[in-house]
């Protein structure tokens, strides 16, 4: 079945203190090319069939549900093919 | 007798500590389930804190969608008194009954302490029996408690004096403008993350110079709510 993935990011302006820890990390790993870690969500979202009506709704969810305005922006929602199983 | 909700959620912890604190505030407690539509006429409603849905997705956001929150909304735009601690203010603000949100502490640590508070606005259904400006003590724990908001949604808030609380001495999770607990434009809906259900009752709450865990600064905030509804 086909997956829609929507993913959602902290505010670029809002500190993201995961984010901050992890490159806090790297920077004691030696990792001293890495400038910033920020750290999102991503959602696979399994629908039965993707139409216009599917797109609407699940475009509706990400802004409503799965992402919270005030502290988070929706970076994209991009439909995956069906992955082919044996 | 004025009867006061305390909503228990998958996962709330301080639920059966609100119900103590108001009834030591002088109201009847009545448990109300997250699943129901059901509010059982109480007069007024608490949002406890806890880890509601694990804090999965965000904090308080698959509680805001619970059934019972509809009725919660409903009531709320009628003028009910709605209080929110901690997890229960991440709750109000996914069901927008407040604005901002409540992002990760800053430090990145979960945070517990006896925290001082200033009650900033004494006009709301919780804080009215507070003398204005008056200090408080009362437990703060959360890691994820730091109040932010656009700039202009932080200066309406300011500029109509809806910070009802604000952290004082030290700003424990880098709350914008140091608020810990805001109101509605009407008052009767209240968010903030410190406990004040945990500074209730001699013997139990924070140190105070006079004794040992001896501070009862919370129990204003229950008293307030129960103050609106003996002299109606």
């Amino acid at each position: 079945m086909p997956v829609i993935v929507v993913e959602v990011m902290p505010k670029p302006e809002l500190l993201d203190p995961q984010g901050k820890a992890v490159a806090g990390a790297l920077h004691r790993l030696g990792k001293s090319g890495i400038a910033g870690v920020r750290i999102g969500k991503r959602f696979e979202v399994t629908v039965d069939e993707v139409t216009d009506a599917v797109l609407a709704e699940v475009t509706q969810l990400a802004d409503d549900m799965f992402s919270n305005s005030v502290i988070e922006d929706v970076v994209s929602i991009v439909v995956e093919p069906s992955p082919t199983r044996a | 007798m004025t009867s006061i909700g305390v909503i228990t959620f998958p996962g709330s912890l301080d639920d059966r500590d609100a119900q103590r604190a108001v009834r030591l505030a002088g109201a009847t407690p009545v448990a109300l389930w997250h699943g129901e539509h059901d509010l059982r006429g109480v007069d007024a409603i608490v949002l406890p804190g806890g880890f509601s849905y694990g804090d999965y997705l965000r904090c308080g956001a698959i509680a805001s969608l619970s059934p019972i929150m509809a009725e919660v909304i409903d009531a709320a735009a009628k003028g009910m008194p709605v209080l929110g601690i901690c997890n229960g203010f991440q709750m109000l603000t996914e069901a927008h009954l407040l604005e901002g949100g409540l992002i990760r502490n800053d430090h990145g640590s979960f945070i517990c302490r006896d925290q001082r508070l200033r009650v900033e606005n004494t006009s709301t259904a919780w804080t009215n029996g507070f003398v204005a400006g008056s200090e408080i003590t009362i437990p703060l724990k959360n890691g994820e408690g730091s109040f932010i908001a656009s700039a202009e949604t932080i200066a309406r808030l300011e500029g109509e004096g809806r910070v009802a609380f604000r952290y004082v001495d030290v700003n424990p999770n880098g709350s914008l403008n140091d608020i810990a607990g805001i109101s509605n434009a009407r008052g009767n809906v209240v968010g903030l993350m410190p406990h004040p259900e945990h500074a209730t009752e001699e013997g139990f709450g924070p140190d105070t110079a006079l004794a040992m865990r001896n501070g009862t600064d919370g129990l204003t905030v229950f008293t307030s709510a129960i103050a609106a509804f003996v002299s109606a």
